[in-house]
């Protein structure tokens, strides 16, 4: 199958060669692969936007789940923000609010747009739409934030994991913050290069996480792990616009991540037998919601 | 390439908590029904892995139970999917099991009515995306860097050249196919790996050859 690019490498080229925008490039492989027009691909990007505008709306109101742990910290959140004391800032706390009201709302079984997953799926569009506030972007920029994100997924799905079974958190919030990261850049006005630079610091800083879920639910530590995962994305963010850059290759620590991944125990990648799932609140937590008895017959 | 589109990574649009768990195992479920061609009397659901640890936790069992019942991955009918189960007269169980396997999600779903029974085995690769490796103890070879489509056929002469004569007719070239039969003149099935997607309408214009019991998508 003939693609555009396989790596980063190939994709900030092709688009610092061709002068396009990294979003254009993806937008461009999406209509060789599939053969659709750019119209039908962009009806049904704006589609995901949607569904991601709903879910933040729906967790700012205020969500829970049905396990009880999660729920309602983005309204906590929101309420901070107005006071107007925060030590990190208003747009910092907006992503991480937002994050945190996407996931919140995906442990509640709601409707969410998975980014690359759904335990990741608040960090692309809680950094989108606080950074929106301050950039004002146009709905097509907005589409395009999904595109560029989508263009270094494209790349960690095919050349390392972004499933939390296979390697670990790292692969799912820690991709998920590294192509938020990138799209920022994106929509700052920052160059390809920018980009890359985003991702790889982003990416290195979130090497290692292990996907440890309380009860096996997406919900302890998941929902805080997308918070930081955005404050992670915006901080890059700033750092690559800045003019810092990353001593190793984006491509690199994508292969970095992979290999970290396949050298973590599998107690650590989402099976909820290690890390926090195995300590005493944890095991606690567990046999309260499901009785003592997680693995068992069928219900 | 596993993922090949950029809705791969930015999406699906789903019910939570889990892309994997939850979406990937809603589709395994649903291909497993499209395969077996209607609505089984019961399911048999083997979970292995990851899935077998945490599958009450990421609502694994009302996905694969949504997926039987034909539900999309973004239908809110998957929450209460145990209650429409029981409405359509659809009984279930599932086997946490602790058998080792290639991928840490993996799902067998042995499926039946009074008629037939049915076996397969899918595995969730992360984001919701999905493949067949197992239909009825045939191993079904996949390179996973293709579309894949799977069909079921009766072991008759012609078969082979009708479907591949009808994927020409669109343009649609195969990159890899393997063949293979329980017994002579028996159930027979083609896993044909393909270049470009194969849409619905062409399915369903398989469907209709002659001798052809069942089209289904198991790779995309």
């Amino acid at each position: 199958m003939d693609v555009l690019f396989r790596n980063v490498k190939e994709l900030v080229e092709r688009a610092e060669n061709e002068n396009k925008l990294i979003s254009e490039i993806m937008i461009e492989q999406e209509m060789l692969i599939t053969q659709r027009s750019r119209e039908d691909i962009m009806v049904q990007m704006e589609r995901n936007l949607t569904v991601m505008e709903e879910a933040v709306e729906k967790g700012l109101k205020g969500v829970h789940s049905v396990s009880g742990l999660t729920g309602g910290d983005a309204v906590l959140l929101q309420a901070y923000i107005e006071k107007g004391n925060s030590l990190s800032g208003t747009l910092m706390l907006d992503a991480v609010s937002k994050a945190v009201a996407t996931n919140e709302v995906n442990a509640a079984m709601g409707t969410i747009c998975a980014t690359p997953t759904a335990g990741s799926a608040g960090v692309v569009p809680g950094t989108l739409f606080a950074v929106k506030n301050q950039l004002k972007p146009t709905r097509e920029q907005m589409i395009r934030y999904l595109f560029t994100s989508g263009a270094f997924g494209f790349v960690v799905a095919n050349n390392a994991s972004i499933s939390g079974a296979a390697g670990g958190c790292q692969a799912e919030v820690g991709s998920a913050a590294a192509m938020a990261s990138a799209a920022i850049v994106e929509m700052a006005g920052g160059t390809p290069q920018q980009s890359s630079e985003a991702f790889a610091i982003t990416m290195k800083n979130m090497l290692g996480l292990v996907c440890d879920p309380v009860a096996g639910l997406v919900e302890v530590p998941c929902v805080k792990r997308n918070a930081m995962g955005a404050s992670n994305a915006v901080v890059a963010a700033d750092m690559a616009l800045a003019g810092v850059t990353s001593r190793i290759p984006t491509d690199e620590v994508i292969g970095a991540m992979f290999e970290i991944g396949q050298s973590m125990p599998s107690a650590l990648k989402e099976t909820a037998k290690g890390g926090l799932a195995a300590t005493p609140t944890g095991k606690w937590l567990e046999s309260k919601i499901f009785g003592g008895s997680v693995v068992g017959s069928g219900r | 390439m596993k993922f090949k589109s950029v809705f791969d990574i930015i999406g699906p649009v789903m019910i939570g908590p889990s892309s994997s768990h939850t979406a990937g195992a809603a589709r395994i479920g649903r291909v497993a029904r499209d395969l077996f061609g209607r609505q089984p009397a019961w399911a048999k659901i083997h979970l292995y892995g990851s899935f077998a640890e945490t599958y009450k936790g990421h609502s694994t069992d009302v996905a694969i139970v949504g997926g039987l019942l034909d539900y999309d991955t973004d239908d809110e009918r998957i929450k209460t999917s145990f209650e429409e189960a029981a409405e359509a007269g659809m009984e279930f169980e599932f086997i946490p099991e602790t058998g080792h396997t290639d991928h840490p999600n993996t799902a067998r779903v042995v499926v039946g009515d009074s008629h037939s029974e049915m076996s397969m085995v899918g595995i969730s690769i992360g984001g919701g995306k999905i493949e067949i490796t197992e239909l009825n103890g045939f191993p079904l070879r996949l390179s996973g860097n293709h579309p894949a489509i799977l069909v079921v056929h009766d072991d008759r002469s012609g078969c082979i050249a009708n479907v591949s004569n009808c994927l020409y007719k669109y343009d649609i070239n195969i990159g890899h196919m393997e063949v293979s039969r329980r017994q002579k003149g028996e159930m027979a099935l083609m896993v044909i790996e393909v270049d470009q997607t194969v849409e619905r309408s062409i399915m369903d214009e398989l469907r209709q050859l002659p001798n052809i019991t069942q089209v289904t998508r198991i790779a995309d």
